[in-house]
């Protein structure tokens, strides 16, 4: 595989950037496989990636109905965080903390990840207690948090709503310095073409329409370019989850629910960092580009469309403006919805299945991009050695029958409601 | 925006209802003995599919009933809505 470095850069720019070698190939898919990946998102992309790097696990293949990255690694807002209160989601995200610090390094290609820090605003004594206890559970985990009082957050967006006689006047917040985000499309792209590299086969355009099951044994996929056969096989579809759940037969602790996000048009950098709305949900950051990039609730009903509706839009962006007044003046550029497979209680499932050879890895609710390597790390390793890692030991699928539930909103099963 | 005809009160915008999930879960008899499989299936399972599904919304701005309504989750058509104590 080619590196890019400067001097690949300069080299190319003589030959009029004509010489590039391809990214990743458009393989034909084999008879037979190791692992088939079902899924070229985010996680599926960087379970092969850790399959074959960390497990020596070569004879991949990643298996996307669409496009590598066109769903919600391709549709969300890019924040990147690990400030969990529950030892399972903490300890699992820091370690994912780690992997983006070194991911660019890692795959070659930059991912700007921008470790600008998370403010989560508090508005009433009782939330900064909230945040308080959240703050020293992620401290005991190994993770940075900060408490700030409504001086400190003045300091750091002074742009926000700070008048005296606003509806939910901000007290402080809880902010995870080491927070941050990134281009999203690059970590796709950049697990992609390592995976490839290390010759993982990715699959575009190829529907998985059935599976082939005996005597509780994973046999293979049928799919609309074929059958192909492996003993090993892992679910990483996000949204699409419980469509492939039905055709094995498995009912799943997942609804699927659409989720917004939307961009402004670009103006001068105003926020450094990413910043959510306590008294409702909503959550803004600047891109590189200047477009305030926003987020929030889900539509609330179960949904597959990939689009949204004006009515939650216009709620979450009346959050938004209630934070930050100067949003009002701003234009919308672009909205967009992708699908969230929403779990009962708001933690992923990464784990084997009751068919021997079946592996899970969904659940992941609004937080999906953030755990990309982590997910795949873990993934790789649930199925290379078929059984999970400790880290997410706590994601099993049984722990909905057991009542080790891992509720770190304490919402419970109405998964639509925030 | 979804247009939602309550059957208590005519064609009216989403906004006026609450979501309530799948209508098609059922609360196991009460007086029997419940294994803990049937208690999964209530309250933590949920078919989810793509295309028609039967659900719970409340007409909370208006009459406050619960009703049922047939809605497809991929285009967003509703063809069907009904009281709460009416089935398919």
């Amino acid at each position: 595989m080619q590196k890019y470095s400067v001097f690949s850069l300069i080299k190319n720019a003589f030959s009029g950037h004509k010489d590039w070698e391809v990214a990743w190939k458009d393989p034909t898919p084999k008879s037979e496989y190791d692992v088939i990946i079902i899924g070229g998102g985010g996680h599926g992309l960087a379970t092969a990636y850790y399959l074959a790097k960390e497990h020596n696990i070569t004879k991949v293949a990643i298996i996307e109905k669409g496009w590598i990255g066109g769903g919600n690694v391709g549709r969300n807002t890019t924040i990147i965080r690990s400030n969990y209160m529950h030892d399972e989601n903490g300890l699992f995200s820091e370690f994912g903390m780690d992997l983006w610090r070194n991911m660019s390094q890692d795959l070659n290609f930059n991912v700007m990840f921008s470790p600008r820090g998370i403010i989560n605003l508090a508005h009433s004594d009782a939330q900064m207690n909230v945040y308080s206890r959240r703050g020293n559970s992620m401290r005991l985990n190994g993770i940075d948090a900060v408490l700030l009082n409504r001086d400190e957050v003045r300091k750091i967006i002074p742009m926000a709503d700070f008048s005296e006689n606003v509806r939910f006047p901000i007290f402080g917040g809880l902010m995870q310095p080491s927070a941050g985000t990134a281009r999203h499309d690059a970590v796709a792209w950049g697990y992609a073409r390592q995976a490839d590299s290390m010759g993982v086969d990715i699959i575009q355009n190829c529907e998985v329409t059935g599976f082939d099951v005996s005597n509780g044994k994973i046999l293979g996929i049928r799919t609309s370019k074929g059958n192909i056969k492996a003993k090993k096989i892992g679910l990483c579809v996000a949204g699409s989850t419980n469509v492939l759940a039905e055709k094995l037969n498995m009912t799943l602790p997942i609804e699927t629910h659409l989720l917004q996000a939307c961009v402004s048009e670009p103006i001068k950098p105003i926020l450094d960092n990413v910043v959510t709305f306590g008294a409702g949900h909503f959550y803004c950051s600047q891109s590189d580009k200047g477009e305030m990039v926003m987020g929030g609730d889900l539509d609330g009903y179960n949904s597959y469309a990939q689009r949204g509706n004006l009515p939650t839009l216009q709620h979450v962006l009346t959050e938004g403006i209630a934070m930050f007044p100067f949003l009002s003046k701003l234009k919308m550029l672009r909205t967009w919805g992708g699908i969230m497979d929403m779990s009962m209680d708001g933690s992923p499932i990464i784990d084997k299945t009751h068919i021997e050879g079946l592996y899970l890895n969904c659940g992941w609710c609004y937080g999906g991009f953030k755990a990309t390597p982590a997910s795949g790390w873990t993934f790789a390793h649930t199925i290379a050695q078929d059984r999970p890692h400790e880290l997410n030991s706590g994601y099993s699928l049984n722990r909905f029958s057991t009542g080790h539930l891992i509720d770190e909103k304490g919402l419970g099963t109405k998964t639509w409601i925030s | 925006m979804l247009y939602i005809k309550c059957p208590h009160c005519g064609l009216r915008p989403q906004t006026e209802f609450s979501y309530g999930g799948d209508a098609t879960v059922k609360r196991p008899e009460l007086n029997k003995e419940v294994s803990d499989q049937e208690w999964d299936n209530f309250v933590y399972l949920r078919k989810s599919p793509r295309g028609k599904h039967l659900e719970l919304w409340q007409h909370i701005s208006g009459c406050r009933q619960w009703i049922k309504v047939e809605r497809d989750t991929l285009t967003h058509e509703i063809f069907t809505t009904l009281k709460a104590n009416e089935n398919l």
